[in-house]
C-alpha cells in the first residue's frame, strides 16, 4: 500500500516533468494556441466579462503574446489559477507563462526555476478596513484578525510587519480573492491585505466602495511581472520583448490607433525597427517582422491597456505613480529595440 | 489414507512451466512481479532525470530553514521565525485535534442516532432517517463550507459585542462571534509549571512542553479510578459468596471525585472569562469558526455512516436472544447493555474502523474552510513558499499513512478484545 502511493505521485510527477522539455515556442504554433495562466478572477487585471471574454490588464499582455506568437490575439486559453496553483501550473507545462499579480522574488526567480521577463505593474502590499473601524494607519491594527490569501508572498510580508512592529494579530487565511471578499464584508476579518492594486479592484467591486479606506502604510515591494519557465531562453525573450515592445510603444508614441499609420514608415528608425519596416527583429526569435505590430494592436500600447483596465477612469481607478513612463517620474523602462 | 502410491517422478521440462497447472500459476506471478518493477523503476528513474534536468534534485533541507509565516491555531508555541518542519508539527497537532474529537463526537452522536432509528416511535424513527439521508448523500466538503458559512454570515462579529448588539451567554462567560466560540479557559495559581521535551532537536522543531499540573491531575484521576475498580471487584466478590451486592456507588465516585477536586483546589484552579480588547476577544479559549465548522461538519456527516453501522450491528443479533434474556428476567435496559451490545460491538467494530479512517483523512479538506491542518501547512503554505513539491507530498502522504496505520492497529487491537472468545 505504501509503495503504491508512493509511486503513484512519482509517475503523476514523471508525466507532468516530462511534458517540459520540448521548445514552447514551436509547442504553441503547433497547438495554435496560448496557454495563459491568469487570476481566478481580478477586476481590472484579469477576470471574465458577462459574455465570459477574459478581459483585464494581465490578459492584455497575454492577447499581446498571442498576437505576436499566432498572429491572433484571440487565440489564448485562458487557465486560472490560484496562489497555491500558479507555479505547479507553470512549471509542470500546463501554462506556458504566467501573468498574474505575481511577485519576482529572488527565491521564485533562482530556487523555483521561473524566469520573471520583467514588471508589468510596481505594487505594495497595503491593507484595507471598514471606515467605520476607526483605524487610520496600520500601526493601530494590534491584534486585528486579518485576512490574507494563502501561498503569496503578502503572507509573508504581513507576519515579517507584525514582527517587526511587535504587534499580535490573527491570520485567516483563504485560497481565492472572491473568498477573502466574502469573509471580510461578513466581518469574519477586521481588515484586508494584499497588493494595493488588488485592494483597490476588490473595493471596486463592493456595493459601497466607500465605507472602505485603503490604509496609507505599503509595507512591501510587489513587483508584478509576467514569467515563463526557466530553460528555454527564445521563449523566455519573446514574452519579454514583447512586454518591452508595448511599453517602448508608449514611449514612442505608438497607439492601437496611429499604428497603421506608422507601420508605413516613419522619420524614427527606432519606431521602424519594431514595427518591422526597418531590419528583421524578429527572424532573431523565430517570428515574423510585424510580431510587434501585431503584440500592439492586439490592445494598445502599455499606457492605453493601463487606463483601459485599471487607470483613474476605471471603477478601480489607479494612479499611475510608480507605474508611469521613466520620462514622466515612474519606472516603467523598456531597454532599446536595436 | 496410506494406500496412495506416490506420482511417477517426471523430469522438469521448461514447458512445465506454462503447459503443468502445478508451476503455472508461479510462472504468471513472476512474469507480473518483474513487468511491475520494471515499470515502477521505470517511472522513478523517469522522475528522478526529469527533476535532475529541471534542477530540481528531491532535498528535504528546507525543512530546517525558516518558515516564515504565521499560523492561528498553534497548541504550541510557534513564531514565524521557527522552521518549515515545526509548522509541519503544529498541522500534524491540528490535524490529530480535529481528527480525535471527531472521531468522539462522530461516534457518540452515531450511536445515539443509530439506537433511536430503531425505535418504536415512528416520529423518532423517521427523524432519525431524515438526518442520515440528509447527512450521508451530501458531500462533506459542502457541509464543511455549508457551516463555515452560516458561523460567518449569521453570527455577529466581535464589535456587535462592543456596541451592545450582541451578549455574551452563559451569564457573561461564553462569546459566540462570527470568528469562532470563546470560552473560559482554566488557570492554576500555583502551577507546578512545565516539563520542556527534544529541545535543541532538529533546530528546535518539534520541542514541547508539557505541563505538570495536567500530569499530576491525571494521575489523581487515574488512582482514583484504579481504586475504583478494586471497590468492585470486592462488591463482585462479596455478591459471589452471599448472593447481596453491597451499595458502592457512592463510595465509588467519591474516590475518584474527591481527591481529584482535592488536587484542583490545590493548584488554586480558577477560570479566565474572554473580555473584548480591541478588535477581539482576549484571554478564554479561542475555539476558532474554521475548526468549529470543519469538526462539527466532519462529526455529523461521519456519524451518519456510523447511525447505519450501530444499527445494522444491532439488528445483526437475533430476536431470539433478546427474549431469552427477558424470560430470565431481565430489564430492557441490562438486555441491552448485557446481551444485545456485546455481541453488537463485533459486528460494529470493523466497519468503525474504516470511518474512524474516513474522517481522519477527510479531515485533509481543511484548507476549504482556513483551517491550519498540516495539509495547510506542509501541503500548503510551506509546498507553496518553498516550492518543493514532491518533498512536500511524499512527506504528507507518509504521515498520513502513519496516522491511519495507527488508528486501526489500535481499532484492532480493541476488536481482538470484544470479539468472541471461541471455545
Amino acid at each position: 500500500m505504501k509503495k503504491t502511493v508512493f509511486f503513484g505521485a512519482l509517475a503523476v510527477a514523471g508525466v507532468a516533468a516530462g511534458a517540459v522539455a520540448a521548445g514552447t515556442l514551436d509547442d504553441v504554433k503547433a497547438r495554435g494556441k496560448l496557454n495563459c495562466g491568469v487570476s481566478t478572477g481580478l477586476v481590472g487585471f484579469a477576470a471574465p466579462d458577462a459574455n465570459g471574454n477574459w478581459d483585464g490588464f494581465d490578459v492584455g499582455v497575454c492577447r499581446a503574446v498571442a498576437a505576436a506568437v499566432l498572429g491572433d490575439p484571440t487565440a489564448v486559453e485562458f487557465v486560472p489559477t490560484t496562489g497555491k496553483t500558479r507555479f505547479t501550473a507553470l512549471a509542470s507545462g500546463e501554462v506556458d507563462m504566467l501573468a498574474r499579480n505575481t511577485t519576482w522574488t529572488f527565491s521564485r526567480d533562482v530556487d523555483l526555476k521561473f524566469e520573471f521577463v520583467g514588471i508589468n505593474y510596481y505594487d505594495g502590499q497595503g491593507f484595507m478596513v471598514p471606515k467605520s473601524l476607526g483605524v487610520t494607519s496600520a500601526k493601530d491594527l494590534d491584534g486585528a484578525t486579518i485576512c490574507i490569501q494563502t501561498g503569496t508572498t503578502t503572507e509573508l510580508n504581513l507576519a515579517d510587519f507584525f514582527r517587526a512592529n511587535n504587534m499580535s494579530y490573527e491570520p485567516v487565511p483563504i485560497e481565492t480573492n472572491a473568498e477573502g471578499q466574502q469573509q471580510y464584508l461578513a466581518g469574519a476579518c477586521d481588515a484586508y491585505t494584499t497588493d494595493a492594486s488588488g485592494l483597490a479592484a476588490t473595493r471596486a467591486s463592493f456595493e459601497n466602495p466607500k465605507d472602505h479606506i485603503i490604509l496609507p502604510e505599503i509595507i512591501s515591494k510587489e513587483p508584478l511581472g509576467p514569467l515563463v519557465r526557466h530553460g528555454d531562453q527564445q521563449w523566455g525573450d519573446i514574452v519579454r520583448w514583447t512586454l518591452n515592445a508595448l511599453i517602448s510603444a508608449e514611449e514612442l508614441g505608438i497607439t492601437s490607433a496611429n499604428i497603421d499609420e506608422l507601420a508605413k514608415g516613419t522619420q524614427n528608425p527606432e519606431i521602424n525597427r519594431i514595427l518591422g519596416t526597418e531590419g528583421d527583429l524578429g527572424a532573431m526569435f523565430g517570428l515574423d517582422k510585424q510580431w510587434a505590430y501585431r503584440a500592439i494592436k492586439a490592445g494598445g500600447n502599455y499606457g492605453e491597456l493601463f487606463e483601459k483596465n485599471i487607470g483613474e477612469n476605471t471603477p478601480i481607478g489607479l494612479a499611475r505613480g510608480l507605474n508611469a513612463q521613466w520620462k514622466d517620474g515612474g519606472l516603467v523602462y523598456s531597454p532599446p529595440f536595436r | 489414507m496410506t494406500t496412495l502410491t506416490d506420482p511417477p517422478k517426471e523430469s522438469f521440462r521448461l514447458g512445465m512451466l506454462i503447459y503443468d497447472s502445478r508451476y503455472r500459476s508461479i510462472t504468471i506471478q513472476v512474469a507480473a512481479l518483474i513487468a511491475f518493477l520494471i515499470g515502477m523503476g521505470w517511472i522513478v528513474s523517469n522522475t528522478m532525470n526529469n527533476l535532475a534536468s529541471l534542477g530540481k534534485e528531491i532535498d528535504f533541507g528546507f525543512l530546517k530553514e525558516p518558515a516564515s509565516y504565521d499560523i492561528n491555531q498553534r497548541l504550541i508555541e510557534y513564531t514565524s521565525r521557527d522552521t518549515h518542519a515545526r509548522a509541519a508539527f503544529i498541522g500534524l497537532l491540528n490535524t490529530l485535534l480535529v481528527a480525535v474529537l471527531g472521531c468522539v463526537l462522530a461516534t457518540i452522536i452515531g450511536v445515539f442516532v443509530g439506537v433511536l432509528r430503531l425505535s418504536k416511535n415512528w416520529l423518532v424513527g423517521r427523524v432519525m432517517t431524515v438526518y442520515v439521508e440528509a447527512l450521508r448523500n451530501v458531500p462533506t466538503l459542502l457541509w464543511i463550507v455549508f457551516l463555515m458559512a452560516i458561523i460567518t454570515e449569521t453570527l455577529p462579529a466581535p464589535r456587535d459585542f462592543k456596541s451592545g448588539e450582541a451578549e455574551m451567554l452563559l451569564g457573561g462567560t461564553v462569546a459566540v462571534t462570527n470568528r469562532g466560540t470563546y470560552i473560559p479557559e482554566p488557570v492554576f495559581s500555583y502551577s507546578l509549571g512545565n516539563i520542556k521535551l527534544l529541545e535543541g532537536f532538529y533546530n528546535n522543531s518539534f520541542r514541547f512542553e508539557v505541563s505538570l499540573d495536567l500530569i499530576v491531575i491525571l494521575c489523581v484521576l487515574i488512582g482514583g479510578i484504579l481504586i475504583s475498580g478494586l471497590i468492585k471487584r470486592r462488591a463482585d466478590r462479596v455478591q459471589a459468596a452471599t448472593g447481596d451486592r453491597p451499595k458502592t456507588w457512592h463510595l465509588r465516585l467519591a474516590v475518584v471525585v474527591l481527591p481529584t477536586v482535592f488536587v484542583l483546589w490545590l493548584l488554586g484552579l480558577f477560570f479566565v472569562v474572554p473580555e473584548i480588547k480591541g478588535f477581539n476577544f482576549r484571554d478564554g479559549i479561542h475555539l476558532r469558526a474554521s475548526f468549529l465548522a470543519l469538526w462539527l461538519a466532519l462529526s455529523f456527516y461521519t456519524a451518519a455512516f456510523i447511525a447505519e453501522i450501530v444499527r445494522a450491528g444491532i439488528m445483526a443479533i437475533s430476536k431470539g436472544q433478546s427474549e431469552a434474556a427477558a424470560a430470565l428476567g431481565l430489564r430492557s435496559g441490562r438486555i441491552m447493555s448485557l446481551v444485545i451490545l456485546p455481541q453488537a460491538l463485533r459486528v460494529i467494530i470493523p466497519p468503525l474502523i474504516s470511518q474512524y479512517l474516513n474522517l481522519t483523512k477527510n479531515s485533509s479538506l481543511a484548507i476549504a474552510v482556513g483551517y491550519m491542518d498540516i495539509t495547510g501547512t506542509l501541503g500548503g503554505i510551506t509546498l507553496n513558499q518553498t516550492g518543493r513539491e514532491l518533498e512536500c507530498l511524499l512527506l504528507l502522504m507518509l504521515i498520513y499513512l502513519t496516522i491511519s496505520l495507527l488508528i486501526s492497529s489500535v481499532m484492532n487491537w480493541y476488536n481482538e478484545r470484544v470479539k468472541l472468545t471461541e471455545r
